[in-house]
């Protein structure tokens, strides 16, 4: 006679038996990966897990779980997966939905999960354009990006997810890139850690309609001068040599790239990384190749209560109140 | 015809005579901020503690706070009670008490001829007149000749009654409505009781705010003794309703709908209730209400927007509570998408909507029924629901309770139908033993053997509702179509017909679970059907009433369920010679039997953000037997 032994699930068991429909070469393909393996490391129930999506590439993306998954309507998946918690606070729920799909359709109730705190992992999937309708001009899309849509190139600004998290409220926003899996693991560890709404944004390479777009900083080579990996307590310094870093400038509030030995630097003059500090965040969320680096990792990280455990505190539902009493509450007469 | 002939006259009560009538119609009006919705309810409660039967119609204006004196920011209660089965609100107003020159204005055409008129005359300077578009003070010439005019200065009155009590003049006027209330309460032999104890809670704050509208209050009902020791005043009595023997509590369609979804819930077996909503006018209140029921297991969420709204509740059927949501036309119009994605996933869902007179922002605050081809029809693909109306406030409970039955047997959206005239209206109710109610409990699935998230149920054809959190059954849904069965996407053409059939047919087949079609009223044959759904059930009940005691054979049909319709209705309508459809719209049930059975109906239409008058119906009972 022999007992199972429960095994540890791999990343493999967190895959759907349905076949990935997404464009060769899609870095929605390296997300799964990434996503599939950090259930496994954390070992977490696949009965106690769903995924909500909207409408869009990224938004097929439950499917390819082996959890709960629920494929819904464009823009709404915040609001869903609220309802989703409503019901069962003890759910593990992400929320997977792109830049279309999360800042422009759904933009509204983005704002508002946020604020909210529902106890969420929402992971933007952001490529700068729209995939599933081929190749129009996206939110996140930057001046004079040429598509069907605007075939001139576009005019208006892109906005910024960061910018638009902390602005509604989050408690939690990161950044990764879709190939980096190491620290893309690291950054959605973090952000399932956090009870609340955690917002992460991944920039997502669209080999078809927006190939490459984040060049300037995902080139493998230029990475060490163009990428920076914030950590909570650290230096925020970055750099082939690793003697590059963010520097204060004094007398206003605003930051400039700086070399650690050059114009009388020094170590004690780069900006240590406060994730519970909504201003640096803000700050680091806006700078850009190539005058600086771009920011990643979990730039933000200052939980307080989940909308979850605030509406728990409002009372639950009691067994010993008796409709019928209730319902006399109100002023009542007989008639014999 | 006039509700308020004497009977007889009454010596009993004591010190006074008082003439006897069967039922009396009072329209209180007033400024949006005189508290006419205030006096209204609570002349309403003193009228059902003694034993009346009654039904209510607050009728405001969308503006909180209109500019004060215009006939636009006019707000008025309506309250018909009676010994007799009391089903409307009142064609004709037998008593208008008028606090300005604006309210007597557009109050005047539902007046009885012959009616009474209580007006503020302290309110009737040349300000208030000019702003009501008087040249002349109608009390002073002859516009009122054909009725009963008592001028009252009920402002200087008020003054009087709260000397003393050290209140600024804006503040001692807010008293004014007591002093009315109080009036009428002596015009019909009402006690005060209540109206005091009510006042003493409402202002247990401030002391002398609830000591000075008592005074007020008791100065009016004063007022009324004295005046009528010296002739100047007749007071009435109404005999109480042979009501059936019970413990009654009044209701408004609000309300019973409310009692109605927990009762719901508890008989489903299910524990938590998700409300998503979003504030709109008339739907707002069932959310006020509901958000006072977390001990009911009742959890709800001011969404950031419609949509918001219905997919939180879509989203909390997903996990396995009962999704609810609710609003008025514009908002269901929001709702639409969210609507079909549940028809898609096939998840239980109650949608209530409160309908309110369109199109677009229509009138708010006027009632309409207007949104039934849109509960019906209105969705992109092929995408049925069952559609289920109330008829009265207290049909509301059951219509409730009904729809989420349905919804979780059949694994499908339910929209419900009221309208604003329900959601205020109030009735005296037989409170049921809610204990005692029929349980229909829900079956989750648990087992994990063979299962298939589109696995039907063979009678019900319903998929099984199995929830994020059971071990075993992971699955994926979505609005893309799937395939029968498994649930995976399938873009196979003959699959796509069969799932369209399946979800067509399950609809289709609740008409074999729901009752056979009666008659409301008359028999099961005849010369004439009036057919009607929701909140016209009153004016048309007691307009076949009426023309059944002058010896026609008429009846009155009226529809709880809309989709699907009884499977014995097209059977039923052709026991008629003639069918005459009402409704507050420009046709819409009329336009579904027609094309649905080929059935000659023709429609009785009325879309002036009012409810119809008997006399409305009577008349097109009377044109269609010519």
């Amino acid at each position: 006679m022999t007992t199972a032994i429960p095994q540890p699930l791999k990343p493999k068991d967190f895959a759907s038996d349905q076949e990935v429909r997404w464009c060769p070469g899609c870095g929605d393909y390296a997300i799964l990966k990434a996503i599939q393996k950090t259930l496994a490391d954390l070992e977490v129930a696949p009965e106690q897990t769903a995924f909500v999506s909207g409408i869009g590439c990224s938004s097929r993306f439950p499917y390819y779980m082996a959890t709960y998954g629920f494929h819904t309507i464009h823009g709404r998946a915040p609001a869903i997966a609220t309802g989703l918690k409503m019901a069962n606070p003890d759910l593990d729920v992400w929320v997977i939905t792109g830049d279309g799909d999360g800042l422009s359709i759904g933009g509204n109730h983005l704002l508002h999960v946020l604020r909210r705190n529902v106890d969420l992992q929402i992971v933007l999937f952001n490529n700068e354009i729209y995939g599933l309708t081929k190749g129009q001009v996206s939110p996140t899309s930057r001046v004079g990006t040429k598509s069907p849509t605007s075939p001139r190139g576009s005019t208006a600004h892109p906005l910024s997810p960061v910018a638009v998290s902390l602005g509604a409220g989050a408690r939690f926003v990161a950044r990764a890139i879709d190939i980096d899996q190491k620290h893309l693991i690291e950054v959605l560890t973090a952000a399932h850690a956090h009870r609340g709404a955690s917002f992460v944004e991944i920039f997502q390479n669209c080999p078809v309609y927006n190939d490459d777009v984040f060049h300037d900083f995902t080139d493998r080579a230029d990475a060490p001068d163009t990428q920076l990996h914030v950590e909570h307590g650290k230096p925020l310094r970055y750099g082939k040599d690793g003697n590059r870093g963010i520097h204060l400038k004094t007398g206003t509030l605003d930051v400039e790239a700086v070399v650690v030995g050059e114009n009388g630097i020094t170590e004690d003059d780069i900006l240590i990384h406060d994730q519970t500090n909504k201003t640096l965040a803000g700050l680091l969320g806006t700078l850009k190749p190539p005058a600086f680096p771009q920011v990643l990792g979990v730039l933000y990280n200052d939980p307080i209560d989940s909308y979850e455990v605030q509406v728990a505190a409002l009372g639950e539902a009691r067994s010993d109140v008796s409709l019928n009493d209730l319902i006399r509450k109100a002023r009542t007469w007989s008639v014999a | 015809m006039s509700t308020s002939a004497p009977k007889a006259t009454d010596v009993s009560s004591g010190q006074q005579t008082r003439e006897v009538r069967e039922a009396v119609v009072v329209r209180f009006a007033g400024d949006s901020g005189d508290g006419m919705q205030l006096t209204g309810s609570q002349f309403t409660l003193e009228t059902a503690l003694a034993g009346l039967d009654l039904t209510t119609f607050p009728d405001y204006p969308a503006e909180i706070r209109a500019p004060v004196g215009t006939t636009f920011g006019v707000s008025a209660f309506q309250i018909h009670f009676g010994s007799v089965d009391v089903k409307t609100a009142g064609d004709e107003v037998d008593v208008l008490v008028a606090m300005n020159p604006a309210a007597l204005k557009v109050s005047l055409e539902n007046l009885r001829l012959g009616g009474t008129i209580v007006a503020d005359t302290g309110s009737f300077g040349e300000r208030n007149l000019a702003k009501a578009g008087y040249d002349t003070n109608p009390l002073e010439d002859d516009t009122l000749a054909p009725y009963q005019v008592i001028p009252l200065d009920i402002t200087q009155l008020t003054m009087n009654a709260v000397e003393g009590f050290g209140l600024g003049k804006k503040e001692a006027l807010r008293s004014r409505n007591m002093w009315a209330l109080g009036l009428m309460l002596w015009m019909y032999d009402r006690d005060l009781t209540a109206s005091a104890a009510w006042l003493a809670k409402k202002f247990s704050a401030r002391e002398m705010l609830a000591k000075s509208n008592n005074a007020a209050l008791s100065a009016g009902h004063a007022y009324g003794e004295t005046a009528e020791m010296s002739g100047n005043l007749v007071g009435y009595r109404v005999e109480d309703a042979d009501l059936p023997p019970g413990e009654y509590r009044t209701i408004t369609g609000t309300e019973a709908l409310v009692w109605g979804l927990i009762s719901g819930l508890r008989s489903a077996g299910l524990e938590r209730l998700v409300f998503g909503s979003y504030p709109i006018t008339p739907a707002s209140p069932v959310l006020h209400a509901l958000a006072t029921m977390r001990d009911q297991g009742v959890y709800t969420f001011q969404a950031e927007d419609e949509i918001a709204a219905i997919c939180s509740a879509i989203g909390a059927s997903y996990g396995g509570a009962l999704g609810v949501t609710s609003s008025s036309g514009p908002g269901i119009a929001l709702k639409t998408e969210a609507i079909g994605l549940a028809v898609s996933v096939e998840l239980p869902l109650v949608i209530l909507n409160i309908q309110r007179a369109g199109p677009s922002t229509g009138l708010p605050t006027k009632t309409e029924q207007s949104d039934l081809l849109q509960a019906v029809y209105g969705r992109n693909g092929d995408t049925p629901v069952a559609v289920l109306a109330a008829a009265t406030s207290i049909d509301c409970f059951e219509v409730a309770r009904e729809a989420v039955r349905l919804a979780t047997k059949y694994m499908t959206p339910v929209i419900l139908l009221s309208d604003g005239y329900l959601a205020n209206a109030a009735e005296p109710w037989l409170i049921p033993d809610l204990d005692a109610l029929e349980d229909w409990p829900v079956h989750k699935r648990t087992d994990t053997a063979d299962f298939q998230p589109f696995e039907r149920d063979p009678e019900t054809l319903a998929r099984a509702w199995a929830v994020p959190g059971t071990p075993g059954l992971m699955h994926r849904i979505g609005g893309i179509e799937k395939e029968q069965g498994s649930g995976h996407i399938s873009y196979d053409p003959a699959n796509h017909q069969t799932m369209t059939d399946l979800r067509a047919a399950k609809i289709a087949n609740i008409a074999n679970d729901i009752p056979e079609q009666d008659v409301a009223l008359g028999d099961r044959t005849g010369a004439l059907a009036l057919v009607g759904w929701g909140s016209t059930f009153g004016p048309i009940n007691k307009a076949v009433e009426q023309a059944r005691e002058r010896g026609h054979s008429v009846s009155h049909i009226h529809l709880r369920y809309i989709n699907p319709f009884p499977a014995n209705l097209e059977s039923l309508l052709n026991g008629f010679e003639k069918i005459l459809v009402p409704e507050m719209n420009n046709g819409q049930l009329v336009t579904m039997l027609r094309s649905r059975y080929l059935v000659p109906a023709v429609g009785l239409n009325k879309v002036t953000g009012q409810p119809f008058k008997i006399a409305d119906v009577a008349r097109a009972i009377d044109a269609a037997l010519e």
